[in-house]
């Protein structure tokens, strides 16, 4: 990003010569980009200022936590959305077959974000990664594992993880599907479901909660939550649960990698204001930005040579599973009805 | 002199979902101007339909309804109860319990200008004796006394009728008697005409002029109460009359100077 | 002569009437859009429905209704007996005290009893320690993620609902009766079972609906605690798999559940006295003395201890120790506060005021028959109230988006006005949703208001020349102002702890306490979570403080 002043010159002269010619009646062009997100504000508030303070141009977050396809088709073309970010690669393909996004054809998007992690089509682009990994208990010698091996009855009564339904699990289930084929992965879900210490419910961090409390030993949770936890102010509550545990990477045993989520985004269809929105775009995926998901966030970059934050860096090398994004998303739907027949979360 | 209250073979049922059940079939009565009557019979026999009917809250099966030449009902139509000019007196009184007393004796004088209403408030009250208690809430008045404010309600607004629906039965026996009295003493010192509605033989004779014996929707006998002891139309009419019941009665009434006519 | 035969009854008033036909066609809509949603799915969602996710959900919704039922109608009726029937010191305190609990919505139980009970949580960690244990790995309570474990929390939440009604139906019957009971040799518990209890029951059927309607309806106790109620399947078939059509269809399953219960109150208020008796007087209290005064109060307490003194002192300790740490609070919490206050005090006014013409509209007299329609229509309003928020709110988003667009073409027209979303972008969709949701609460307390006077003051009234309008002014509306403002204090406490529709249907950059501390709770930071959750619980108390006030106040 090497012509900010310039742009902003550019963007500061677009603004009076639309101010000079807009009619009366007409509202006056305000630089605002207006995003629909499912992320929880707190994550991308601070993205979000920065990109304000560098650019100039205001951001409307809206948080919609479920509902978000629905929200945008049922306001249609008076919707005010620009860009529309999730944290999961099933949203945002939805978002696309939904048909409420457009295509970007961006220079910078392309050359930062590889292949395998943004759309053929150019409708959606991975923004960070979110690595589900194994939480472990400090008192356990547990040097590697694999994603299989948590059906075996050594783990019984000792396994923790969210709701079965949530989309990082379906995430990783349809992976799953996706390496060892359906019947495999149901008889892996119901040993699972047998390994259970207590009801498949509550969220990342009560895993690592939940291991302090000797409920159980190993859990299933998303690796940037730990980087939050042991970055805690001593003497709180997070830092104790994330003292507690460390992070050991789980991987397929088809692919020897391990299964990451992403958090993306798409410029939607009645964009109003596209110009800033793929402005945001290409802003987030910027070494300032990237360092920020990586820092801040905790979040692993989705661009190349971007400094870790020490805790994560710790958890070792991160081995992304080789499979296709897309094909996570063809088989998220056998992956919660599996759910739903295997009862995991009776 | 022409009847002021006028029921020319009326007849009143109720819609149930099994039918339609008749309650009074085919009854006629005149009441004049100035006299207390009342239909006295025992609960079922329809009184307090009759009563509910001039008022306006029932509607005519047969007949018509008139009051003053006015016609007030008939089976296709009828005049809403707020424009009868008829007044009534309730069983339960009927208190607004949110007013006090004087606010409930001007509730239905909107009509007047505020010092007309603020005059008419003070005679009625004045009337029934409760002006030391205006300003005080009906559940802080005891049942003769919450009586009387309906009376004094009623009355305000210059009815051309008074209706009164059992109106001693929610009080003890003493109280009874003595309020009968009072109540016709004061009915006959302003005129009015009312229609007294009861199963108490005692009440009945202590205060009408004329008095209807009713049974399953009709008049047995509708007459002074001298006539009726003296000459019941019917060995109904005997049985419900008590002799010394009457005795007591006429001798109180002579006493106090007022003879049946 | 006027024209037609109009006798107190018939004659509601056809403007009243209309009044409550749009009202209920308006809660009608988004059962409508439910409707046609469902029937959009295809056939293979069903069967799957029916075969992995309906059978257990309908369970587990069956027993966890069955279990609260059973445990607020002891605790509900327990209470009113014990305040009404006995004297002991503290009663007074104790007789408001115990509504307390309608101020902690059921997320926020959830929320603070996983913390207070989790086995690195003061109550176990005190339990440890008094056993001499060191770690939890060696001795552990239960998990109260679990089914009993949602009964007792929800219980003990929802309670109030039972214990209101009981105690107005108690406090209004006629001393006379009881103590007619007393006088034939009833001691205090015969009494109770077998004069008390029968007359309550209606009352009882009222506060038990509502509490099992409320339980039906909630998403975050469920979901926190991990049991999958029909609710529960709703949210994560639409969420999940952003499956509308398959959530919409489990939804009208849920109406079936939703159906038994309105049926229940519904015959619950029927049963009830529609003119009580205006010189009713109240109970005398037995004197309790020593011992058994100390077991009173404590089983008295009890209830509010757990509903609501233990999950506060929780959160303010934990609020505490977030500003210890943090120093201050968030502009967004402040700011999320006043739109919380904004949005339910409007919701508010608009919800008691369409419940009194939907109530005023199908009130009965006495020996005429309740206008069929209006009938009809006061049942249809009360429907909202179970439909849970987050599918209210999708059955909404269709038609609200229709309006948007019919307003703005209209103003289009009339005025040259841009489009844009009127009631989307505003609060209108929410007003929309809570109106939908609590219009229930706002019927339901202006008929048993309506029912409680009797017809004769009206009757008196009208011959006294009020018009049917002027009657309503001057009678009706001065002795209604109790239901009222008790109406809308429940509604009001409703709307602001309102979620799942709250996070769909409010404008851009409109945040609410209890969407604030749902999405502090989904990234994992309860801390701060916490100071959401006490400002919620603080601003319920007031509405719960003054309902509780104005229940002292003797019944008219």
């Amino acid at each position: 990003m090497n012509s900010k002043p310039a742009r902003r010159s550019l963007l500061r002269s677009g603004l009076l010569a639309a101010l000079l010619l807009s009619s009366v009646g007409q509202a006056a062009l305000a630089q605002e980009v207006n995003l629909y997100t499912t992320r929880e504000p707190r994550l991308i508030q601070p993205l979000l200022d920065e990109f304000t303070k560098d650019t100039g141009v205001k951001v409307t977050t809206v948080f919609v936590k479920d509902g978000l396809i629905e929200r945008v088709k049922a306001e249609g073309e008076k919707s005010p959305a620009d860009v529309l970010m999730t944290v999961d690669i099933g949203n945002l393909l939805d978002l696309v077959e939904a048909g409420v996004t457009q295509p970007v054809d961006s220079k910078v998007l392309q050359e930062v974000i590889p292949a395998h992690l943004r759309g053929a089509d150019n409708r959606w682009f991975t923004l960070s990664l979110r690595d589900r990994v194994a939480y472990v208990s400090t008192d356990l010698e547990l040097g590697a594992i694999t994603y299989e091996a948590f059906a075996d009855p050594r783990w019984k009564g000792k396994v923790c993880i969210r709701s079965g339904q949530h989309p990082y699990n379906t995430a990783l289930i349809a992976a799953m599907i996706a390496h060892n084929g359906l019947q495999a992965t149901e008889d892996w879900l119901r040993n699972v479901k047998n390994n259970l210490g207590r009801k498949a419910a509550g969220g990342d961090r009560d895993v690592a909660r939940d291991i302090l409390g000797g409920i159980c030993d190993i859990g299933i949770a998303n690796a940037y939550y730990v980087g939050r936890m042991k970055n805690s102010e001593p003497g709180s509550d997070a830092r104790k649960w994330g003292d507690a545990i460390k992070v050991v990477r789980p991987t397929f045993e088809k692919s020897r990698g391990t299964h990451v989520n992403i958090s993306g985004a798409a410029i939607a269809k009645h964009s109003p204001n596209r110009e800033q929105a793929v402005q945001l775009l290409e802003y987030l995926v910027s070494d300032k930005a990237q360092s920020m998901y990586a820092k801040a966030n905790y979040e692993y970059p989705v661009k190349a040579g971007v400094e870790l934050d020490p805790v994560v860096a710790s958890f070792g090398e991160l081995k992304i599973d080789t499979l296709p994004l897309t094909e996570i998303a063809k088989h998220r739907r056998e992956a919660s009805e599996l759910v739903d027949k295997v009862g995991f979360n009776n | 002199m022409p009847d002021l209250l006028e029921l020319d073979h009326i007849s009143l049922a109720y819609d149930t979902p099994d039918g339609v059940v008749p309650v009074v079939n085919d009854l006629s009565l005149g009441l004049r101007k100035g006299h207390i009557g009342c239909l006295l019979g025992s609960s079922g026999c329809g009184k307090t339909t009759i009563l509910r009917a001039i008022a306006g809250f029932e509607p005519l099966r047969a007949g018509e309804i008139r009051l003053a030449g006015r016609v007030l009902s008939t089976p296709g139509d009828a005049i809403e109860p707020q424009d009868r000019q008829v007044g009534m007196m309730f069983q339960d009184y009927a208190l607004f319990p949110h007013l006090n007393v004087e606010e409930n004796v001007a509730f239905g004088l909107r009509k007047l200008t505020k010092t007309r209403r603020q005059m008419r408030v003070n005679e009625m009250l004045e009337l029934v004796g409760l002006t030391d208690a205006r300003k005080r809430y009906p559940h802080e008045l005891s049942g003769g006394q919450q009586q009387r404010v309906a009376l004094a309600r009623a009355l305000a607004p210059e009815p051309e009728l008074l209706l009164l629906d059992e109106p001693f039965s929610n009080l003890d026996v003493d109280t009874r008697e003595r309020l009968a009295f009072e109540l016709r003493d004061i009915l006959k010192k302003t005129g009015h005409t009312a229609l007294l509605v009861t199963h108490n033989q005692a009440e009945a004779f202590a205060i009408a002029d004329r008095i209807g014996v009713m049974d399953k929707g009709s008049i047995l006998q509708w007459d002074t109460p001298y006539a009726l002891h003296n000459a019941p139309a019917s060995p109904f009419v005997a049985d419900f009359i008590k002799r010394e019941v009457l005795m007591a009665q006429r001798a109180q009434a002579y006493q106090r100077g007022l003879a049946a006519e | 002569m006027s024209g037609g035969r109009r006798f107190l009854g018939s004659e509601a008033g056809s403007v009243w009437l209309l009044g409550a036909v749009l009202i209920a066609l308006g809660v009608l809509a988004p059962l409508a859009t439910l409707v046609w949603h469902a029937s959009s799915g295809s056939f293979e969602h069903w069967a799957h429905l029916f075969d992995h996710v309906l059978p257990q959900a309908f369970l587990n919704t069956t027993l966890l209704l069955a279990g609260v039922a059973v445990l607020v109608t002891a605790l509900g009726v327990g209470a009113a007996w014990l305040i009404t029937a006995y004297q002991f010191p503290g009663r007074s305190i104790l007789s408001w005290a115990l509504l307390l609990p309608l101020a902690v919505p059921t997320y926020i139980v959830a929320f603070a009893y996983l913390d207070i009970l989790h086995p690195i949580g003061p109550i176990q960690t005190w339990i440890r320690e008094l056993l001499g244990y060191t770690s939890p790995r060696q001795f552990r309570l239960p998990d109260l993620r679990s089914l009993p474990g949602a009964i007792v929390l929800l219980g003990f939440v929802l309670y109030p609902y039972v214990y209101l009604s009981t105690r107005i139906m108690f406090a209004t019957q006629a001393a006379s009766l009881l103590e007619a009971a007393r006088i034939l040799g009833e001691t205090g518990r015969g009494v109770f079972l077998r004069v008390a209890l029968p007359m309550a029951r209606p009352a009882i059927a009222i506060g038990v609906s509502l509490a099992l309607l409320e339980a039906l309806n909630d998403i975050g106790a469920s979901e926190f605690l991990g049991v999958q109620t029909l609710t529960v399947s709703v949210y994560t078939t639409w969420v999940t798999r952003n499956d509308l059509a398959g959530a919409a269809q489990i939804a009208l399953a849920m109406l079936c559940v939703v159906a038994i219960l309105v049926l229940l109150e519904r015959r619950g208020r029927r049963r009830q006295r529609y003119a009580s008796n205006l010189r009713a007087r109240p109970v005398q209290p037995l004197q309790l003395h020593g011992t058994r005064a100390l077991v009173a109060s404590a089983l008295g307490w009890a209830p509010v201890i757990i509903g609501f003194v233990a999950p506060a002192i929780y959160l303010l300790s934990e609020t505490i120790n977030h500003l210890a740490l943090a120093g201050s609070v968030s502009d967004q919490l402040l700011a999320s506060a006043g739109n919380t206050l904004t949005v339910a005090l409007v919701a508010t006014f608009f919800t008691v005021l369409a419940g009194l013409i939907v109530a005023w509209a199908a009130r009965a007299v006495r020996h005429s028959q309740q206008p069929p329609l209006a009938r009809i229509c006061a049942r249809i309003s009360t429907t909202g109230y179970a439909i849970p928020g987050t599918v209210l709110a999708i059955g909404l988003l269709t038609p609200l988006i229709a309006f948007d667009g019919l307003l703005s073409h209209v103003a289009g027209v009339v005025m040259g006005a841009e489009p844009s979303l009127w009631l989307m972008g505003s609060m209108g969709a929410l007003v929309c949703a809570y109106v939908i949701r609590f219009l229930a609460i706002s019927v339901g307390g202006m008929e048993s208001g309506l029912a409680r006077i009797p017809p004769s003051l009206e009757q008196a009234a009208r011959l006294l020349g009020e018009s049917p309008a002027g009657t309503l002014r001057r009678v009706h509306l001065p002795l209604l102002r109790p239901a009222i403002g008790a109406a809308g204090l429940l509604v009001f406490v409703d709307a602001m702890k309102e979620l799942p529709a709250t996070l769909l249907l409010r404008p851009a950059g409109f945040e609410t306490l209890a969407t604030w501390l749902y999405a502090e709770a989904a990234r994992g930071t309860y801390e701060e979570g916490a100071v959401a959750a006490l400002a919620i619980v603080l601003a319920g108390l007031v509405p719960v403080v003054l309902l509780a006030r104005s229940q002292l106040k003797p019944v008219y």
